[in-house]
């Protein structure tokens, strides 16, 4: 083989096998993601058994541990619409009421259960606008 | 002084219109005088931001509450080393370090190459005052650190209670260092191409650059670790948050660059490849500073309501469009000079190890904006987890630790094979024999560990063996004892030996986290005074609780009000081992509604990990104390009915006696995890690998005093 057919064959298998890999990883990605869902959508949406990334607010006196499991509710950004869920495992710090949280749920029967040490807390004090009118601009 | 600290950036944004003016200018027009002006225009950016940095610097350490970012993320109680760290905690004091940062860097950049390829250093200039203009533009119209509020108000919010940690204080600007200089190899790269000069010199002049990049990158990311290990209560050092990932995505595509450049050093071969690299290396360090920035994606990290996505988002189209367009047409100029010779080569193997990084880079890449990618072709945002993440890179982590066992011994443009029985005959019988060992043990089940386990033994082997060689070598050259040979064979060949030291680092690293994340025992349950728990060979046993208060203005105040914790014993086959003592902080709040005792614990509570770290295992403890039992909640009530502000620290004192007398039962987390000391040991052998690769070998040095000397002789003459 002539070394530039040779180099042609090489650089075929090569975007080949980029290629296959490529494809392999976009359609895992795509069948082991899990939607993010607010909990009006949730409520709507929710199929039994499937993974559901869940945003939402933690709701007002809704947090109570009975053992090792946690029970809150997560409500809509806008208020309306809170999924009551249990949750196990690792409660971040910043965790708490009015705090804004992601967690990855299944819906068990009539149920919302969190996976274990899925629960993320965003941190909302890091980065604070004073409202315009009291800001000056030199 | 805000009005100094805004005038600066004014003055900055100025000099960095004029300094891309003058660039472009002095490098179209043939006028050397506007470029080396230009140059000047960087040294007096540095001048000017460290100016404008200071003047935040001293209105945090002095309570100046005038300024916003000061009465957001600072207040009196906070301890001083904090308000100093607290500047770059704030959207508006980070931009403003990064574009420091910048300054800085581009500055020492640009002195080091002013008299070399002017042309290109031309363009480079305009492209970091670019970026420099890019980031004063933002705080000026966007998120201004000098803005204020007046009346100020009497204290500030504080800093946030997570960020309380010492590793706050060098862990963003080793990353912000980290992300401006992956900014100066594209500055220089796309000089190179807009100047039509694509020769190795580029590549020569920020190869320095390049690793300083990698290497501080490197050091942000274990802080950060680090950090997340030891503070916050999960007891894990990596959970593929986006930020996270956002930094290793730069430091991915570096690692290659270090790699990819030594074949064109050598070989003028993978021209276009290095320049791709360097530009995708830049761009991500700028995509990584978008995702924090602009709250797109989920993370922990992110700061939330942040506005600042459309300019980044315009930036980095530009940043891609522009290398596309250069290197499209510049394809010619970038031919390689030679051809593979074999697959069985050094060069080969590098290139091996450039697809495997560039293919966790694009793994990453994707798992991190799957959730934009998802909503923009199904209209749905979703996101991959940890195991989707996992599935990819633990099988690349592996091809990659081998690699750096293969590439230090194989031979350069074709190996033969006598030349390869040579090389990996020891490596080989090494990796072996510790795969015997450990079937040996019964682990048979973790085969990542074990695989994992085999490549590092592998690397050990082949570095070892290179090192063997040469102390062997300059043993019979120099009669040097081995200690003395050794140090003069690194001494003398830094760059090379330093990458292999880098490549133990790593293969250590690896280790580290093979053992940890496939032999770990973890257990999180409810325990009351008295109860144990068994946790791999641990017992764990809950002595008694604890309870301290720091009155907000004592000296030791650092910053929480009240501290709930235990003592826990731990005991293995009943022998003693360590007393742990983990606690959580209670920090006070602003929200006035929680009452004058409950605004006093009503804040950001906070773990404090209690660790008995050896060098064989850690045994990691984390408590979240229940302050939600009634008979607390039942003092904060009444404290809040009965009691004035003033008085309010004596209800503290009866909730911690309280809590001593009948501790309510409190969740506990325990890991038990072997050789994670191993993972930041790992973590410090490639530091001291990067340190000594980056040190300038002594011919520079000698180069350079040579050319001092010769100048001052000339001198000397011209006045004769």
């Amino acid at each position: 083989m002539n070394p530039a057919r040779k180099r042609t064959v090489r650089l075929v298998v090569a975007l080949s096998a980029a290629v296959l890999l490529a494809s392999a990883l976009v359609y895992t990605s795509f069948s082991a993601a899990s939607p993010a869902l607010t909990p009006s959508q949730l409520v709507r949406q929710a199929q039994p058994g499937r993974s559901y990334e869940l945003t939402g607010t933690v709701l007002a006196k809704s947090v109570h541990r009975s053992g090792e499991t946690l029970y809150f509710s997560v409500e809509d950004r806008a208020g309306g619409t809170a999924i009551p869920l249990s949750y196990t495992g690792t409660v971040p710090d910043p965790f708490r009421e009015g705090r804004e949280v992601v967690v990855t749920v299944q819906k068990q029967g009539s149920d919302y259960v969190g996976e274990r040490n899925s629960l993320i807390t965003k941190c909302p004090s890091k980065y604070k606008t004073a409202p315009a009118s009291e800001k000056q601009n030199y | 002084m805000a009005g100094l600290g805004f005038a600066c950036l004014l003055l900055a944004l100025g000099v960095c219109v004029y300094g891309i003016g003058a660039a472009l200018y002095g490098v179209r027009s043939g006028r050397p005088e506007f470029s080396d002006s230009a140059r000047r225009a960087v040294y007096a950016l540095a001048g000017i931001l460290t100016i404008a940095f200071a003047v935040l610097e001293v209105a945090f350490l002095g309570n100046d509450f005038t300024f916003n970012t000061v009465a957001d993320t600072s207040s009196r109680t906070t301890p001083t080393f904090y308000k100093a760290a607290a500047v770059w905690s704030s959207q508006e004091g980070s931009l403003l370090l990064w574009a420091w940062l910048l300054s800085l860097w581009s500055s020492l950049a640009l002195f080091l190459t002013r008299k070399r390829m002017r042309d290109i250093a031309a363009y480079a200039t305009a492209i970091l005052l670019g970026f420099g203009g890019f980031f004063i533009a933002l705080m000026v119209i966007y998120a201004n650190p000098f803005a204020t509020t007046r009346p100020a108000p009497a204290e500030g919010v504080g800093l946030d209670p997570l960020l309380r940690f010492p590793t706050m204080g060098i862990h963003p600007p080793m990353l912000y260092s980290g992300y401006t200089l992956c900014t100066i190899p594209l500055a220089f790269g796309m000089g190179a191409l807009l100047a039509r000069r694509v020769d190795a010199d580029w590549i020569k002049a920020i190869r320095r650059f390049a690793f300083a990049a990698w290497l501080f990158l490197g050091i942000g990311i274990l802080l950060g670790a680090r950090w997340s290990y030891a503070e916050l209560g999960w007891g894990g050092y990596w959970g593929w948050d986006a930020v996270e990932n956002a930094s290793l995505m730069p430091w991915l595509t570096g690692t290659a660059f270090l790699h990819s450049l030594m074949i064109q050093e050598r070989r003028g071969m993978l021209k276009v490849w290095n320049v791709s690299l360097v530009l995708a290396t830049g761009t991500l360090a700028i995509m990584g500073t978008f995702l924090v920035r602009s709250g797109v994606l989920n993370s922990i990290h992110a700061f939330g309501g942040a506005t600042l996505g459309v300019p980044f988002v315009a930036l980095i189209a530009l940043l891609i469009a522009a290398s596309i367009y250069l290197v499209v047409t510049r394809r010619d100029m970038l031919r390689s000079e030679h051809r593979l010779d074999s697959l069985l080569s050094r060069e080969s193997v590098f290139i091996a190890n450039n697809l495997v990084l560039v293919a966790l880079c694009f793994v990453i890449f994707w798992g991190t904006y799957f959730p934009l990618i998802s909503e923009a072709l199904t209209g749905q945002e979703a996101s991959v987890g940890p195991p989707w993440f996992d599935r990819y890179t633990v099988p690349l982590a592996l091809v990659l630790v081998l690699l750096s066992g293969i590439g230090p011994v194989i031979a350069w443009r074709r190996a033969t094979l006598a030349n390869a029985r040579r090389s990996f005959l020891a490596p080989i019988a090494l990796a072996l024999a510790t795969l015997v060992v450990l079937l040996g043990t019964g682990i048979a089940h973790r085969s990542f560990a074990i695989a994992m386990f085999c490549c590092a033994a592998f690397v050990f082997g082949s570095v070892g063996q290179e090192f063997f060689r040469g102390v062997r070598a300059r043993r019979a050259m120099a009669g040097e004892a081995p200690p003395r040979a050794l140090l003069s064979l690194v001494l003398r060949n830094r760059r090379r030996y330093g990458g292999y030291v880098v490549h133990i680092g790593i293969a250590v690293l690896f280790v580290g986290v093979a053992a940890s994340s496939s032999f770990q025992h973890a257990s999180e349950l409810s325990l009351s005074p008295g109860q144990s728990t068994r946790v791999g060979a641990y017992t764990l046993r809950y002595v008694r609780p604890t309870a301290t208060i720091t009155p907000k203005y004592d000296a030791a105040h650092t910053g929480s009000t009240l501290s709930l914790g235990a003592v826990l014993d731990v005991t293995k086959g009943g022998r003693h081992v360590a007393t742990l003592n983990p606690s959580e902080g209670f920090y006070a709040s602003q929200d006035a509604s929680q009452g004058t005792v409950g605004s006093l614990v009503g804040g950001q509570p906070v773990s404090h990990v209690a660790t008995d770290a050896g060098i064989t295992r850690d045994v990691w403890s984390a408590i979240a104390p229940d302050i939600e039992a009634p008979a607390l909640q039942r003092i904060i009530t009444v404290g809040n009915a009965t009691l004035s502000s003033e008085e309010s620290l004596v209800a503290i004192g009866y909730l911690a006696r309280a809590y001593l007398k009948s501790p309510p039962p409190a969740q506990f987390h325990f890991i038990v995890s072997p050789l994670v000391m191993w993972i930041w040991i790992g973590g410090l052998i490639v530091f001291g690998g990067g340190l000594i690769a980056i040190w300038p070998p002594p011919s520079a040095v000698r180069r350079r005093v040579g050319a001092r000397s010769h100048a001052r002789a000339e001198r000397s003459l011209a006045r004769v």
